[in-house]
C-alpha cells in the first residue's frame, strides 16, 4: 500500500503542470538502428547554424580541405567553429538559401569522389589539465551546439560567472517532440559515449550529481543507461511522464527537481546545468578523440517518407539526397519539416542543407497538413490549460490581433517560449503562438529602435 | 527546386494540430442534451417537440438572415445557433405558443449574440437572453405549466401551442405548478425521486435531473466541460440552502431539493458552462459558480419568482470580464523569492 502511494506520488511529481499530449508517432523509427548516410557530391554549410554571431570563414574558394578541417572560426564569444564534413574543395563562399528560406553566407564544398574520407583528428590536450577558460575555448573549437533545438554554442553554458557553484548536471533525454528518435538512438546505441561525456562534464563542473531525464516512452534507453552506470557514479536516470514540452529546460527542472526557475534567471544561477544527451555524447567525442561536430544524427520520418530511418548525416547534405537515400517522398507529400513538428521549420525547397539543428526531416501528407477553418475564439480555455508557462494565450491572441503589444507585455508575453501547445490545442484553429511570435518580434524591434 | 518536387507548404510551427474542433465540441453538447430532450418530449407530448422546433428555427433563421452570404454555410455548421435554440427551447414551458418560442429564438440570437459581434463576443448567454425577453414580455404564458394527463395523449397538442401570433392563447391543457412554485406559494414539497426522474411539472428540459447529470458526465469524459463551474455552482447552492435550512427547516427547502428542482441542473451543467460567457481561468470558474449558487438561493427564497437560475447566470455573466481580469493564473517563474 505504502509502496503504491509512493509510486503514485512519483508519477505526479515527475512532471510539470499543463502541457499537451500529441500522439508521438515514434514507433516509426524508435527501433531502427542508426545508419550512415553515404557521401554525396556537394555540401552547403551556412555560417549561422548556431545562435549568436555567424562564424568567419578561414578558407578560400578553390582551396582543398579535408574532412574535419576547420573552415570557419568563431567571430565572437557567442559563436562557434565550423568544420568540413568531407574531403574535397571549397567551391564558393557566398549567399545560399538556409533551411529557414532566408539567404545567408555559406561555404559550398565539393566532395572529392576519390578521397578516402578518413577523419584525421588532431590531438587535444587532456581535458583534465585545462584551466576553466581553456576548457571553454577548447569546447568552442569543437563546433558543438546545443542539439536540443536552440543551437546555442555548447561552450557558452560552461563559462560560469564568478562564484557560481554547479550542483546538478542534467542530461536532457526527454525528446518530447513527436516523431523524433535521434536522442533515443543515441541513448541506446551510444550509451557509453553519453556516460563518458557525463563523467567529463561532472568532473569539470564539480557537480554533485547528474540526473538523466527520459520520457517513459523510451524504456530501452532507460534500461540501457541504468545497466551501464557504475556503482560509484552519482548518476541517476529518472523516467518522466510523456508530455509536451517535457524537454523545455525549465519544465524539465520542475519535473526533476521540483524547482521553478524564476523568470529572468538561468538554470545556472540555481546551480544547474542542462545539456541535451546528444550534445553530451558529442562533447565526449571531441574531448576524448578530437572529433569535431561534422555529422548530425537525423530522424527521417513521417507518412510521406518511403523508408523512415535514423541516419548519421554529414552537415551540409541537401535534404533531397537524404530523402532519396530513404526511398524518396511519396507523391502526396505536402510539407517537409526540418526539426520536430511542434517547433521545427517547414522547408520551401528540398535543396536546403542539413544543419547542426536539423534533428529531424519529416514529410507530412494531406492528412497531417489539413487544417479546419478558423473560427472565432469561444474562450473555451483549452489553451490556458495547455500553456506550461501559465500565460493566457487566448487573451494574448486577442490582443495581438488588435496589435495591443504593450498590453501583451504587461501580461508577460515575454515569458512565452513559443512551444506551440496553445495552437496545437485550439479547437477554433486560431494560430495563437504565431500571433504571439509576431507580437514578440514587434516588441523586440520597437525596443531596439527606441534605445 | 526541380519540376518533379512536390509543391511544399511553408508556414510557421507548430505543424501538428489536435483533431478536436469547435463544431465537434458543439456536437458533443447536443448529444449530451439528447436524453434529457427526448425525456422532455416523452413527458410533455408532441407539443414539446413543436416548441423546441420553433425556438431552434427562430435561432437558425436569424443567424442565417444576418450573416454575410459567403459565411452562411460555416455559420450554420458550427452548431452554436442550434445549441442556443435547443437550450432556449428546453427552458420554455411545454405549452408555450410556438410563435413565442420562435420570437424568443430571434431575440436570443439577434440581441444575445449577433449585436455583440457574433460567436465568441457576447457577454450574456444568448439562450438566457431569449428566455429573459420572453419572461418579461409574456409572463403569463411563460409561467403556465401544462402537463400530459396520461400516456394516450402523446399526440394531443395543447391548443395554446398553435395559437395565432399576438392573439390570446387560451390555456386549455391540464396545468400544474412546478415543484419550486409549489414550494414557494403552497409550502408543498415534491418527493425527491420524482425530481430525479423528471415526473414533475416544469420546463421541457429541466425536469429530469438524472438524464441531465448523465449528459454532464458524458461532457466531462469528453473534456468539453470545465467541471469547476457545475461543481462550484451545485456545491454553493447546496451550502447556502443548507444554511437557510438549518436556520428554519419549516420555511426553507433542503439542499437536495434545491439542487434537483427547477432549472438548476440544466443551468449549472449546460448554461453556466457556456465558455464564451464564463471565466476562463480555474479560480475564476470557482468564483463564478459560487456567485451563481448564491444568487440562485437568494432569488428563489426572497424573490418574486419561484425560480432564479436564469437571472443568477445572467448576472454572473456580467461579472465575467471583471473576474477574468483579476484572476489570472500566476505566470511560471514569476513572483518567486530568490535567495
Amino acid at each position: 500500500m505504502a509502496l503504491k502511494t509512493k509510486a503514485l506520488a512519483t508519477l505526479f511529481r515527475r512532471s510539470f503542470a499543463h502541457g499537451v499530449h500529441p500522439n508521438d508517432h515514434k514507433v516509426l523509427t524508435a527501433e531502427l538502428p542508426v545508419q550512415r548516410m553515404p557521401f554525396v557530391g556537394r555540401y552547403v554549410l551556412p555560417l549561422n547554424q548556431h545562435l549568436g554571431v555567424p562564424a568567419k570563414p578561414v578558407v578560400m574558394p578553390g582551396q582543398r580541405v579535408h574532412r574535419g578541417q576547420r573552415i570557419a572560426e568563431p567571430a565572437a564569444f557567442v559563436s562557434t567553429s565550423l568544420h568540413s564534413p568531407v574531403t574535397g574543395w571549397v567551391r564558393a563562399i557566398g549567399r545560399r538559401r538556409a533551411p529557414g528560406g532566408q539567404f545567408s553566407q555559406a561555404i559550398e564544398i565539393e566532395a572529392d569522389p576519390y578521397a578516402t574520407q578518413r577523419l584525421d583528428v588532431e590531438h587535444l590536450p587532456s581535458w583534465r589539465s585545462l584551466s576553466p577558460d581553456e576548457f571553454v575555448s577548447v569546447l568552442q573549437d569543437s563546433g558543438i551546439v546545443g542539439l536540443g533545438g536552440a543551437a546555442l554554442p555548447a561552450h557558452v553554458k560552461y563559462s560560469l560567472r564568478e562564484g557560481v557553484r554547479i550542483k546538478y548536471l542534467i542530461a536532457n533525454g526527454a525528446e518530447c517532440e513527436p516523431y523524433l528518435t535521434n536522442d533515443h538512438r543515441v541513448m541506446v546505441e551510444r550509451t557509453d559515449a553519453l556516460l563518458r561525456g557525463i563523467e567529463i562534464l561532472q568532473t569539470r563542473l564539480g557537480a554533485e550529481e547528474t540526473i538523466i531525464g527520459i520520457e517513459r516512452n523510451k524504456p530501452d534507453a532507460i534500461e540501457s543507461l541504468r545497466r551501464r552506470i557504475r556503482s560509484g557514479q552519482s548518476i541517476r536516470v529518472e523516467p518522466l511522464r510523456v508530455k509536451y514540452p517535457q524537454g523545455d529546460s525549465k519544465m524539465m527542472i520542475k519535473s526533476l527537481l521540483g524547482i521553478e526557475v524564476p523568470a529572468g534567471l538561468h538554470a545556472a544561477d540555481l546551480g544547474i546545468i542542462m545539456n541535451n544527451v546528444s550534445t553530451i555524447a558529442a562533447i565526449a567525442d571531441w574531448l576524448d578523440s578530437g572529433m569535431p561536430y561534422i555529422d548530425r544524427m537525423v530522424t527521417v520520418s513521417g507518412p510521406g517518407v518511403e523508408r523512415p530511418s535514423n541516419l548519421v548525416v554529414p552537415l551540409g547534405t541537401p535534404v533531397r539526397e537524404v530523402l532519396r537515400f530513404c526511398g524518396g517522398l511519396s507523391p502526396d507529400t505536402r510539407e517537409v519539416i526540418m526539426g520536430g513538428p511542434m517547433m521545427g521549420t517547414p522547408i520551401a525547397s528540398l535543396d536546403a542543407p542539413v544543419i547542426k539543428s536539423s534533428s529531424g526531416i519529416l514529410a507530412f501528407t494531406a492528412a497531417e497538413t489539413a487544417r479546419p477553418r478558423e473560427y472565432p475564439c469561444i474562450r473555451c480555455g483549452r489553451c490556458v490549460e495547455a500553456c506550461p508557462y501559465f500565460l493566457n494565450p487566448s487573451r494574448l491572441a486577442r490582443l495581438a490581433k488588435a496589435r495591443m503589444y504593450e498590453e501583451m507585455k504587461r501580461i508577460q508575453v515575454t515569458e512565452c517560449v513559443e512551444c506551440g501547445s496553445c495552437t496545437y490545442s485550439c479547437p477554433s484553429g486560431i494560430p495563437i503562438v504565431q500571433l504571439i511570435r509576431t507580437a514578440k518580434r514587434a516588441l523586440r524591434s520597437h525596443k531596439r529602435g527606441g534605445s | 527546386m526541380s519540376a518533379k518536387d512536390p509543391r511544399l507548404l511553408v508556414r510557421p510551427a507548430p505543424l501538428l494540430k489536435q483533431s478536436l474542433t469547435t463544431s465537434m465540441a458543439m456536437r458533443d453538447v447536443v448529444l449530451a442534451l439528447a436524453p434529457a430532450t427526448l425525456a422532455g418530449i416523452w413527458l410533455f407530448g408532441l407539443g414539446a417537440l413543436l416548441v423546441l422546433s420553433a425556438s431552434i428555427a427562430g435561432c437558425l433563421l436569424t443567424e442565417w438572415a444576418f450573416s454575410p452570404p459567403d459565411e452562411r454555410r460555416a455559420k450554420m455548421r458550427d452548431g452554436s445557433g442550434f445549441i442556443t435554440g435547443l437550450l432556449l427551447g428546453l427552458t420554455l414551458p411545454p405549452g408555450l405558443p410556438m410563435w413565442m418560442a420562435f420570437l424568443g429564438g430571434v431575440v436570443a440570437i439577434g440581441l444575445g449574440k449577433l449585436i455583440w459581434g457574433g460567436l465568441g463576443y457576447n457577454l450574456f448567454n444568448p439562450a438566457l437572453v431569449g428566455r429573459a425577453f420572453l419572461l418579461g414580455t409574456f409572463p403569463v404564458a411563460m409561467t403556465s405549466w401544462s402537463v400530459r394527463s396520461d400516456v394516450t395523449s402523446f399526440f394531443d397538442v395543447p391548443g395554446s401551442i398553435l395559437a395565432f401570433p399576438f392573439m390570446h392563447p387560451g390555456y386549455d391543457g391540464v396545468s400544474a405548478a412546478t415543484p419550486l412554485g409549489l414550494m414557494k406559494f403552497q409550502d408543498q414539497s415534491t418527493p425527491l425521486w420524482d425530481l430525479v426522474i423528471g415526473n414533475t411539472g416544469g420546463s421541457i428540459g429541466e425536469t429530469s435531473g438524472l438524464l441531465l447529470i448523465l449528459g454532464g458526465v458524458f461532457l466531462l469524459v469528453r473534456r468539453d466541460l470545465d467541471w469547476r463551474i457545475p461543481a462550484s455552482t451545485l456545491l454553493a447552492t447546496a451550502v447556502f440552502s443548507l444554511v437557510l435550512f438549518l436556520v428554519d427547516a419549516e420555511r426553507f427547502p433542503g439542499p437536495l431539493f434545491s439542487i434537483f428542482s427547477g432549472g438548476l441542473l440544466l443551468g449549472a451543467i449546460y448554461m453556466a458552462t457556456d465558455p464564451v460567457t464564463s471565466p476562463m481561468t480555474p479560480w475564476g470558474a470557482w468564483i463564478f459558480g459560487i456567485g451563481v449558487g448564491l444568487l440562485v438561493v437568494l432569488i428563489r427564497v426572497f424573490g418574486g419568482f419561484p425560480e432564479g437560475v436564469m437571472y443568477a447566470i445572467l448576472l454572473m455573466n456580467a461579472a465575467t470580464p471583471l473576474i477574468d481580469r483579476y484572476l489570472q493564473p500566476r505566470v511560471f517563474g514569476k513572483g518567486i523569492k530568490t535567495e
